[in-house]
C-alpha cells in the first residue's frame, strides 16, 4: 500500500483532494471479506447472526458484509438478517451539538431476541456512538450477544469499549479526521486521513489486531 | 427552531423536517419499550389556561415517552384564579427551570408574548391560542394526510401515491384538502391553511357565510358555501370536518345558523356525501366530534375516517416538536437545522 497517492478507482473525485488515502478500494474489500469470515468463525456459523448497521456509512458496510456472509454460509439471509439502528435519540451529546435529524431504525422481522447482534460502524473513535447503540439495543430486545465490527479503529477511546472485528487499526492524532468513503454514498471506496501534520509518515501497523 | 408558535412562520423544509422526525418517532411507538432517553433531565411544563383533555394528554404522553419530566399547570385551581398575571406565572416557571412551556390560552397571541417578552428562556410551544393558531394539530393533520394520500398507507392505494414509505421526505404538492365547518372560531383551520399551503397543497374552506371570518379573502385558499359541489366537482383528497364550537357562539347555536338540523343538511358529512368523494380520499376531524351535527356516525366510523389514527399521530408529532426544540445547543438563538 502506498500512502499519499490516489488509489485506482478514485481518479475524478473532487472531494478527496486534501488528505492521505490509507485504504484503497481493494483494501476495503479485503478487510470486509476477512471480517465476514471472522464473524462466521466466532459465531460458529451464521444462522443466528443479525447485522445492524449504524447510519450512515455503517448501514452500507453492513449491507456489503451481509452479501459476504451469505456467500460464506447460506444460512444467512441478507433480506432477513440485516437491519439498521439509528442511535440519535440515545446520544449523550444532544445538548452540545446542533439538532441532529433522527434516522431510520429498521430491525429484522424476527427481532433480535436471542440472536447474535453484530453492530457495524465505519470508524470507531470515542466509543460514544457504540455506547448509545448498546442502550438502543437494550430497549429493543435481549440479544444472546452483541459484537462490534468496524472498518477503522482510530483509537482515542473515551469509554471502555473494544471492537471484536476491525478492518484496520489506524493510529491517529486527536486533531486528525478519518473519513470512510464508500461507492454507494461517495462514488468510490477509500479511507482518508486529513489534517495530518506534514512530514509525519503513514504509520502502518498491519491489518487486524 | 427556537419556538413553535405559528404555522405561518414555518418554512417548507422545517415543516418537512418535523413530519419526517415524527415518522421516526411513530416507528418507536410500536415497540414494546416505548420510552426513549432523549430528553432525560429536561422539564416540560404544560400551561393550560383553557380546558383541554386530548391536547394536554397528548403533550404529556409525548414528553414522557422522551423521558422528560412533566409538570401540569392548569389555570383552574391555581394562582391564576387568584388573579396572577401571565408575566408572574412565566417568571415562576423560569425560576423553576422549565426547559419547554406548552401553552394553551384563550387569548390569541399569548404564546407569542410568552416567547418574546423576555420573561422566560424556555422553548414555547403553542398548544392553541384563542382563534389564532394550533400548530401541532395542523402538523399532525398534515402528517396523517401525507401518510395516506402521498405515502399510500393502509391499503389506501391509488391517489397521488409517490413512495411506498409513508411519504417520508415528501411534501403535499397537488394534494387537495377541503376544510369544512366553523372556520370563524377555528384555530385548527387557520393553522392548517398556512401549513398546507407551505407544503404545496390546495385548500378550500367550505362554510356558511356567517362562519367565515372577515378578511378570509386574503388567506391563501379558496372558499365555497356549497359542500356538495366541492366534494363532487373539486374532488378533494382529504376532507377535514371542523367542530361547531358552540361554546364560542354567544346566544347559543342559533346565532350563526338557523338550526342545527339545517347546518347538518348543508354542511354535515354523512354517508351520501362520503360516497361523492374519490376512492382514496380520507376524512379527518380534530375532535372532539359532535356526532350528528357536523359528522354523522356512519361517516365517523367508516374506514375512510382516520380520526383515531390522528390521535396516535399527535403523540408522534409532538414528540418530534419537543425533540427538535429541546435538543441541540440551547444557546443557539438562530434556527437550528439538521446536520
Amino acid at each position: 500500500m502506498t500512502a499519499g497517492t490516489g488509489m485506482p478507482g478514485t481518479p475524478d473525485r473532487p472531494a478527496v483532494p486534501e488528505g492521505t488515502v490509507v485504504l484503497g478500494a481493494s483494501d476495503v474489500a479485503r478487510a470486509l471479506t476477512r471480517i465476514a469470515h471472522e464473524i462466521v468463525e466466532r459465531a460458529k456459523g451464521a444462522q443466528d447472526v443479525v447485522l445492524l448497521g449504524i447510519p450512515t456509512r455503517g448501514v452500507t458496510l453492513a449491507a456489503r458484509l451481509a452479501q459476504r456472509l451469505a456467500s460464506i454460509d447460506p444460512a444467512f439471509d441478507p433480506e432477513r438478517d440485516l437491519g439498521e439502528l439509528d442511535v440519535t435519540m440515545y446520544r449523550d451529546d444532544l445538548r452540545r451539538q446542533p439538532t441532529r435529524a433522527v434516522g431510520v431504525t429498521r430491525l429484522p422481522e424476527a427481532g433480535i431476541e436471542g440472536k447474535t447482534v453484530v453492530l457495524v460502524d465505519d470508524v470507531l473513535f470515542s466509543g460514544r456512538t457504540i455506547r448509545a447503540a448498546l442502550d438502543a439495543i437494550g430497549d429493543l430486545g435481549r440479544p444472546q450477544a452483541v459484537r462490534l465490527a468496524c472498518l477503522v479503529d482510530r483509537g482515542h477511546r473515551e469509554l471502555p469499549i473494544r471492537p471484536d472485528f476491525v478492518g484496520k487499526n489506524l493510529p491517529t492524532a486527536q486533531s486528525e479526521r478519518v473519513r470512510v468513503l464508500l461507492a454507494e454514498v461517495d462514488g468510490s471506496d477509500a479511507v482518508v486521513i486529513s489534517g495530518r501534520e506534514p512530514g509525519a509518515g503513514a504509520p502502518d501497523e498491519g491489518e487486524g489486531r | 427552531m427556537r419556538h413553535l408558535l405559528s404555522t405561518a412562520d414555518l418554512a417548507k423544509d422545517e415543516a418537512i423536517e418535523i413530519l419526517d422526525t415524527a415518522a421516526q418517532m411513530a416507528a418507536t411507538q410500536s415497540r414494546e419499550i416505548k420510552k426513549l432517553p432523549t430528553l432525560r433531565g429536561r422539564t416540560v411544563v404544560n400551561l393550560f389556561f383553557e380546558d383541554s383533555t386530548r391536547t394536554r394528554i397528548s403533550f404529556e404522553t409525548a414528553a414522557k415517552r422522551l423521558s422528560a419530566d412533566v409538570i401540569n399547570f392548569s389555570a383552574k385551581g391555581s394562582s391564576v384564579s387568584k388573579g396572577e398575571s401571565l408575566k408572574d406565572t412565566a417568571l415562576t416557571l423560569h425560576a423553576m427551570g422549565a426547559d419547554a412551556v406548552v401553552v394553551r390560552h384563550w387569548a390569541s397571541g399569548a404564546p407569542y408574548q410568552l416567547a418574546h417578552a423576555g420573561w422566560l428562556d424556555a422553548a414555547v410551544l403553542n398548544a392553541g391560542d384563542g382563534t389564532h393558531m394550533h400548530p401541532t394539530q395542523a402538523l399532525l393533520d398534515a402528517y396523517t394526510i401525507r401518510r395516506h394520500v402521498v405515502g399510500g398507507a393502509a391499503g389506501q392505494g391509488g391517489g397521488l401515491r409517490r413512495s411506498g414509505d409513508d411519504g417520508v421526505g415528501a411534501d403535499l404538492a397537488g394534494v387537495r384538502v377541503a376544510i369544512v365547518g366553523d372556520v370563524l372560531h377555528s384555530r385548527v383551520a387557520r393553522a392548517n391553511v398556512w401549513l398546507l399551503r407551505t407544503l404545496g397543497a390546495e385548500v378550500t374552506l367550505v362554510s356558511p357565510p356567517t362562519l367565515l371570518p372577515v378578511g378570509v379573502g386574503t388567506w391563501p385558499c379558496r372558499t365555497s358555501y356549497d359542500l356538495d359541489s366541492t366534494l363532487a366537482d373539486w374532488r378533494p383528497d382529504a376532507v377535514m370536518m371542523l367542530r361547531v364550537q358552540r361554546e364560542r357562539m354567544s346566544g347559543g347555536a342559533g346565532a350563526f345558523f338557523p338550526s342545527p338540523l339545517e347546518y347538518t343538511r348543508y354542511f354535515g358529512l354523512d354517508a351520501r356525501r362520503l360516497a361523492l368523494l374519490p376512492e382514496h380520499a380520507i376524512v379527518l376531524h380534530p375532535g372532539p366530534m359532535n356526532r350528528g351535527l357536523e359528522i354523522s356516525a356512519e361517516a365517523a366510523d367508516s374506514d375512510r375516517a382516520v380520526i383515531v389514527e390522528q390521535v396516535a399521530n399527535g403523540v408522534a408529532v409532538r414528540m418530534a416538536a419537543l425533540y427538535l426544540l429541546l435538543s441541540g445547543t440551547s444557546s443557539s438563538a438562530t434556527e437550528g437545522t439538521a446536520l
